[in-house]
């Protein structure tokens, strides 16, 4: 079950990565308001124009 | 940094203008219903296919076995595959309140995926297929997906990375999960050795083979018909209801914990096998506490419509919503049970497992995939949708017709089961004929046939309600819209540039993880070449050249798809099959082909049991031999002749993956072959099979028919291990 030698320490690389992501996200303080963003998220985004006047694409 | 935009003051931050790209969204969700209706299509035929064999009308390409496989390929990967882009495409762009990376990178993930569907609509009918079960596409596409998913990594992480909202919502980490699993899982089950352009050989064998394709094949599940799905139904349950998540705080609780727990479950799929007992028992206790954060989501999405519950009579969209979150709860409660070992021992390869799956697939992620839909396709068109009425009418046939499904699966797998287990006290079988079993649960093949009908008419409604809605609506020139930067662009005239390279780090890290995956891969190819932890028996031996050939063409005809090879060490099986199977029998199997279900018997022990005319007669029609069969006729078989051409080079690959095949034996190979099959057209000429038939495939996959359990079962007592322990 060589296999095993591939299959357990992906599983942890895969486990470390998302706990690295987690404390990066709880560092970065993705995690210090847990109330607003339920509600920010039904909020439509503010239109400013019906329409692109300037065909080109304004990403900056 | 409690502030939700980061801790730069607004007056600092510049006032920015985007638009959103929805074009990408609307094809996708074009590509999503005409899938859709595709792989339905195809469900609905292989399932009268079942009930009724002439309905594999005779034709290679048309035959269940091939069409099975294209099946699953097309309602996972193409459906819900495109239905997740869409959906992803469009949520990922405002909450994030960015337009995706790059537009050509959109168009170039769009036109890619497509492509690769239509590879595997092409190669999965002509028998091209690597024989693991929903990884089935050969090397070439297995590539390509890699590359298209990196497009839509670097896309989707690049929208990350230009965002103007500092919070990432719980949703995103979803997509998140599912983009960096899904590409580990994909590289690490196609690492395969190729023959020729549509051929290849699995680089792990046996019982390792089954290990890594089940645990490819249950994350399949969890990453990409699940997670997915999760992060969907978190952007758009809350939006069409609008209503706030119940609790964020669950959500992002019940996400760590999935991602964490998920990967581990695999082993169950392979419980009382030759897989050692400690990781099955380790898939089972992940797989039970699976479902903890499995009903977070549930019981999350579905607190989100308290308040609402009104609306979830008149409106569509929500309806499926809340009815998607229903069979998600159900599923889920009933994946775990089936996980228990002695659960398991009863349902697994019945038609139990098909039900359960498609109380996943058709109640959570079809119903999920209705729901946005209706939100998506009026917002998309600026319109209103075109008939609620029909959608009503949808809803019930998709519903009925499920539970039509599930029911009839669920009582056709428990009563199968309970006849091959069925012992007088005697300790006899009291249905020793398996086609007994099977006769018995036709009728319920019919009932799931007309579920299955009922699931496409309904999906065909809603194509002309989505196509009305879409018809009747506009879509004018791209919206503006304004939000503040994150950052703080007082502070010099370089930060935007700044900013901007600031992102690459994080697309370098996915990029490199993926790197990491496909070199360790490449690193490991030695250290599997050899394996101790199972003994090798002496008397197990390689197949021969033509016995090889006719491996590939069990694997061509998806043979897998309705028999299994592997004896479990359970009474019955053993009593019904011969001796449980061992570790050592499969060491020479790339790919292993346990298969998962049994709508047939058990071939493990196969050879020998019956003379050559049986197979033969077997194999033409087979309800010459086994009246009421519903297995299809393989008359093909008997005018395509064998392509000795491609036989050293399949037998050098096998001598590569460490099959011990000498330099000889591999020069020889064609020979070899050539003797055997005058040997087995000999025997069958006796019963007046005419000579030609000595250079057809059939005669291969009769030598490989014959082989199959021989060398196990034929060794001299002292050197089998004891198997026969487990019947007493």
């Amino acid at each position: 079950m060589e296999i095993m030698n591939v299959l357990l320490p992906l599983a942890l690389l895969l486990g470390g990565f998302f706990i690295f992501a987690f404390i990066w996200s709880a560092r970065k303080g993705q995690y210090d308001d847990l109330e607003t963003p339920r509600f920010r998220m039904l909020l439509d985004d503010k239109k400013i124009l019906k329409s692109n006047p300037i065909e080109k694409k304004e990403e900056k | 940094m409690s502030s939700p935009n980061g801790s730069v003051p607004a007056s600092n931050r510049r006032l920015e203008t985007f638009t959103y790209d929805d074009q990408i969204v609307k094809w996708f969700v074009i590509a999503t219903v005409i899938w859709g209706a595709v792989a339905l299509l195809l469900g609905v035929t292989v399932a009268f296919q079942l009930a009724d064999w002439r309905v594999n009308l005779g034709l290679p390409w048309t035959t269940f076995g091939r069409l099975r496989p294209l099946h699953t390929n097309a309602a996972i990967f193409a459906f819900c595959g495109n239905a997740i882009f869409a959906g992803i495409y469009y949520s990922h762009q405002r909450l994030l309140k960015a337009r995706l990376f790059n537009d050509v990178l959109s168009r170039v993930h769009f036109w890619g995926w497509q492509f690769i569907i239509i590879l595997a609509a092409i190669t999965l009918p002509l028998g091209m297929t690597t024989g693991k079960e929903y990884a089935e596409l050969e090397w070439p596409i297995d590539i390509l997906i890699t590359l298209i998913w990196v497009v839509f990594a670097v896309n989707f992480f690049g929208t990350i990375v230009r965002r103007r909202e500092r919070h990432i919502y719980v949703a995103i980490w979803f997509y998140i999960a599912t983009i960096i699993t899904v590409a580990v899982l994909h590289i690490v089950n196609s690492v395969e050795l190729p023959v020729t352009l549509t051929k290849s050989y699995s680089l792990y064998s046996g019982v390792q083979d089954a290990l890594v394709q089940w645990w490819y094949g249950h994350n399949a599940v969890a990453f990409f018909l699940t997670t997915p799905f999760l992060g969907l139904m978190y952007y758009f349950v809350p939006k069409a209801a609008n209503r706030p998540v119940y609790s964020y705080r669950l959500s992002i609780i019940h996400f760590w914990s999935l991602v964490f727990i998920y990967i581990w479950a695999g082993p169950h799929h392979l419980l009382y096998t030759t897989l050692p007992e400690w990781a099955q028992t380790l898939g089972m206790v992940f797989s039970v506490a699976l479902w903890m954060p499995s009903w977070g989501g549930m019981i999350n999405g579905l607190m989100t419509l308290r308040g609402v519950w009104d609306k979830v009579r008149t409106e569509p969209g929500l309806r499926f919503m809340a009815t998607s979150l229903t069979f998600y709860g159900m599923s889920t409660f009933e994946g775990p049970l089936l996980s228990i070992k002695s659960v398991n021992s009863i349902a697994h390869f019945t038609d139990w497992i098909p039900g359960h799956v498609h109380s996943g697939t058709i109640g959570w992620n079809y119903m999920l995939i209705a729901g946005i839909l209706f939100y998506l396709v009026p917002k998309l068109w600026n319109t209103e949708l075109y008939s609620k009425r029909l959608a009503n009418i949808q809803f019930w046939l998709a519903t009925i017709g499920l539970l039509f499904y599930v029911i009839s699966m669920l009582v056709a797998g428990i009563t199968q089961s309970l006849m091959w287990r069925a012992m007088d006290d005697a300790g006899r079988l009291i249905y020793p004929n398996f086609i007994e079993t099977v006769i018995k649960i036709v009728p319920m093949y019919w009932v799931r046939a007309i579920g299955g009908t009922l699931v496409l008419i309904s999906f065909i409604l809603m194509i002309i309600n989505l196509y009305r809605t879409a018809k009747k609506g506009k879509s004018g020139p791209e919206a503006v819209y304004e939000a503040y930067a994150l950052d703080d662009y007082s502070l010099e005239a370089g930060a935007a540039a700044h900013r901007k390279l600031e992102g690459w780090p994080m697309i370098f890290a996915v990029l490199s993880l993926i790197a990491i995956l496909v070199g360790s891969a490449i690193e490991i190819v030695p250290s599997l070449m050899s394996d101790n932890y199972i003994t090798k028996i002496s008397a197990i031996k390689p197949y021969s050249p033509l016995e090889l050939y006719g491996r590939d063409v069990y694997i061509r005809e998806g043979c897998y798809l309705c028999h299994s090879q592997t004896v479990r060490a359970i009474p019955h099986e053993v009593i019904r099959y011969g001796k449980a199977s061992e570790a050592a029998e499969f060491v020479y199997d790339h790919p292993f082909q346990w298969g998962s279900k049994r709508t047939g018997p058990d071939l493990a022990r196969v050879g020998k049991k019956y003379p050559h005319m049986w197979h033969y007669k077997h194999f033409y029609d087979p309800r010459e031999v086994t009246a009421g069969s519903i297995m299809p006729n393989y008359k093909w078989l008997f005018d395509k002749k064998i392509d000795y051409s491609t036989l050293p080079k399949k037998m050098a690959v096998m001598k590569q993956l460490g099959v011990p095949y000498t330099d000889e034996e591999v020069v020889t190979s064609v020979v070899n072959a050539k003797a055997q099959a005058v040997e087995i057209a000999g025997e069958l000429a006796q019963s007046g099979v005419p000579q030609k038939i000595v250079e057809m495939e059939v005669v291969a996959l009769i030598s490989y028919m014959q082989r199959l359990g021989v060398d196990y079962t034929s060794m001299p007592e002292e050197e089998a291990p004891i198997a026969e322990a487990e019947v007493k």
